[in-house]
C-alpha cells in the first residue's frame, strides 16, 4: 500500500499556495505511506537556468564550499540553496551535463535526485508529516506537484527507494503497486543506456517512460506503451516540465480518484485526501477508467 | 433527529453510539455530517435505522449493515456495504470498486456508476446501479440480483454462480462461463420489484438477462485426467 497525492493548478492565483495544498494532502495520506515520503514540485521556469537536487547523508560536509567548487570547476556561476539533506544547484542550462562529470570527482557521495528547468524533489524516510516539516514543503510555490508516502513492499525503506523517482529532465513518476517483469526490463533499459540508482521496481517504471520520451514519445504516448510492456499492478502519477499524467493498469486495484475544477485537477489515492481542496464541494469528482491515460498540459 | 459531527467526534464515537441502539430504539434518525472521506463509517449497524451521510465516504462504508436504511448523499469509497446482511444502502453519486462485495442480504442502491468489481462474490444481496458498472463484476456471484441500467464492463460475471445478472445497456464482454439467458416473464417481474426497490423507472423489458452456464462449477468426468 502507498498513497499518492497530485496537484495541477490551472489558476495562477493557487501557486503560491501548491506546496501548502500538497502537504496536506500528502500529511493525510500517512497511513497509505508511513515509511517515508518525498514530494516533486514544478517552479516556474526562468530561461537560461538549470536546476539540480541533490541529496548527501552528510550534509554538512558535502555542501559546504559546493557552490564556489562547482562554479570554479565550470567556469560559471553557481548557486546552491540547502535544505536540511538536499539542496537545489542552480547554473546555467548548458552545463548540466558538466556539472554531473564535475559532481562525482568534487563530493563522489553526493545523488542526484532530479534535474530539469523547473522540478525540484525532495524526500526521506519518516512520517510523511516529518518529512514535509524537515524540508518546510508548505512553504513552496509552483505549477504543480507530485507528492508520495510509502509502504514498501519490495525493496529496502531508504532515501533513494522513496519516491517520486525522476530518470530524465523535468520528469518524475510515483506509483502504487508493484511491477512483476522490472527486473527482465530493468536488463533491458540498461542494454539501451539508462542507469539505475536501486534495486527498486518503480525506479524500472520511470526509466521506461524516460526512455520512451527520449525515442520522441510524449508524455502520453509513453503511458500508452506502458500498459504493452509492464506487467503488474500500477497506479502511476507522473509530472513533467508543464505536464500531469494519471495511469491504472487493466485490474486497476490500486485506488485513485480524481477532481477537477475551473482551478485545478487533483489526484488522491482516497477522497480524504482532497477533502481541503479549494471549491472541492462543487468539483466534478470521478474515478479514472483502467488502461486509460489522462493527461493535462499548461 | 440526531446529528453527529464525524469530524468533531470520531469515528468510535460514533459507530459506538449506533452499535448501542437495539431493535427497540426510539432514535431512529440519524443525520452524520462532515464525514470527510474517512473510512468504515456507521460499519455493523444492527438496528432498524435511518442514517443519512452527508458528504462523501471513504472505504467500508454500511459494512456488515443489518436491518438499517444508510444513504450517502455523496460518493462511496471501496467496498460500500461489503457483506450487508439485509436493510438497504443507498449511494446518491459514484461508488468506487467491490461495491456490495460478498453481500448477503438487503438492497444497495447506487444512483451514479460503480466502478470495477462491483456485487463480486455476492451471496444473495440484491443491487440495482442506474448508472454503469466497470470491469469483472459479479466475480464468482453465488446468489442473489445484479441490475445494470446502463453499460457493464469487461469480463461480466466471470466464474459465476447462480447470481442473475440484468443489465439495459451494453456488456463490453462476459466473462468465464457467464451466458445470455431467456428472459422469461418470472423474470421480468423479478425486476419490476427490483426496479421498484432501486427507485429506478427503467423499463424492465429492455434488459436482457444473463447468467451462469454451470460449465464452470460442475465437476465434469471427462476433465478428471486435468486434476
Amino acid at each position: 500500500m502507498c498513497g499518492i497525492v497530485g496537484l495541477f493548478l490551472k489558476d495562477r492565483a493557487l501557486e503560491p499556495r501548491l506546496g501548502a495544498l500538497l502537504t496536506e494532502m500528502l500529511v493525510t495520506m500517512t497511513d497509505r505511506g508511513p515509511d517515508s515520503a518525498g514530494i516533486a514540485v514544478y517552479r516556474g521556469a526562468e530561461p537560461g537556468k538549470w536546476l539540480l537536487t541533490v541529496q548527501s547523508a552528510a550534509p554538512d560536509r558535502d555542501f559546504a564550499g559546493l557552490a564556489d567548487d562547482l562554479g570554479a570547476a565550470l567556469g560559471a556561476a553557481v548557486t546552491l540553496r540547502e535544505k536540511d539533506t538536499h539542496a537545489v544547484i542552480e547554473l546555467p542550462a548548458g552545463k548540466a551535463d558538466a556539472a554531473r562529470t564535475a559532481l562525482k570527482e568534487l563530493r563522489p557521495d553526493l545523488r542526484i535526485m532530479g534535474s530539469g528547468e523547473s522540478i525540484e524533489i525532495y524526500k526521506e524516510v519518516g512520517l510523511p508529516g516529518d518529512v514535509a516539516a524537515r524540508f518546510d514543503l508548505a512553504s513552496m510555490s509552483g505549477s504543480h506537484g507530485i507528492g508520495h508516502t510509502r509502504m514498501a513492499t519490495e525493496s529496502a525503506v531508504t532515501t533513494l527507494g522513496a519516491h517520486p523517482f525522476s530518470t530524465g529532465p523535468d520528469q518524475c513518476l510515483v506509483h502504487n503497486g508493484s511491477l512483476s517483469n522490472h527486473n527482465s526490463l530493468r536488463r533491458k533499459l540498461v542494454q539501451a543506456g539508462k542507469s539505475f540508482e536501486t534495486e527498486n521496481d518503480t525506479e524500472v517504471a520511470a526509466a521506461y517512460l524516460s526512455w520512451k520520451m527520449e525515442q520522441g514519445s510524449d508524455l502520453g504516448e509513453a503511458l500508452e506503451a506502458s500498459l504493452q510492456d509492464l506487467d503488474g499492478f500500477y497506479t502511476f502519477v507522473v509530472g513533467t516540465r508543464d505536464g500531469f499524467g494519471v495511469l491504472r493498469d487493466p485490474i486497476a486495484c490500486k485506488p485513485a480518484v480524481m477532481a477537477e475544477t475551473d482551478q485545478y485537477v487533483a489526484f488522491g489515492s482516497e477522497y480524504r485526501a482532497m477533502v481541503n481542496l479549494p471549491g472541492i464541494e462543487t468539483a466534478r469528482v470521478w474515478e479514472p477508467e483502467p488502461s486509460t491515460v489522462y493527461f493535462w498540459k499548461h | 433527529m440526531q446529528t453527529f459531527d464525524l469530524e468533531a467526534e470520531g469515528l468510535r464515537a460514533l459507530n459506538a453510539s449506533l452499535h448501542a441502539l437495539k431493535g427497540d430504539t426510539n432514535t431512529t434518525a440519524w443525520e452524520i455530517i462532515n464525514p470527510r472521506g474517512s473510512h468504515a463509517i456507521a460499519v455493523g449497524v444492527d438496528a432498524p435505522l435511518d442514517i443519512t451521510v452527508r458528504g462523501s465516504t471513504g472505504y467500508y462504508c454500511a459494512g456488515m449493515n443489518k436491518l438499517a436504511t444508510i444513504r450517502v448523499a455523496g460518493n462511496a469509497g471501496p467496498g460500500v456495504a461489503e457483506n450487508m446482511m439485509s436493510g438497504t444502502v443507498i449511494i446518491d453519486g459514484d461508488a468506487s470498486q467491490y461495491a456490495g462485495a460478498t453481500g448477503r442480504g438487503g438492497t444497495l442502491v447506487i444512483k451514479g456508476n460503480a466502478a470495477s468489481r462491483c456485487g463480486i462474490s455476492m451471496k444473495g444481496i440484491d443491487i440495482v446501479v442506474h448508472g454503469n458498472v466497470g470491469h469483472m463484476s459479479a466475480f464468482m456471484a453465488q446468489s442473489g440480483n445484479l441490475v445494470v441500467c446502463g453499460d457493464a464492463g469487461e469480463a461480466l460475471g466471470d466464474s459465476l454462480y447462480e447470481a442473475r445478472l440484468f443489465v439495459r445497456g451494453s456488456v463490453k464482454s462476459l466473462g468465464a462461463d457467464c451466458i445470455e439467458k431467456e428472459m422469461r416473464p418470472e423474470h421480468v417481474e423479478l425486476l419490476r420489484d427490483l426496479l421498484v426497490r432501486g427507485d429506478c423507472d427503467a423499463d424492465p423489458s429492455e434488459f436482457r438477462r444473463y447468467g451462469s452456464a454451470r460449465k464452470l462449477y460442475n465437476f465434469d468426468i471427462d476433465n478428471a485426467s486435468a486434476y
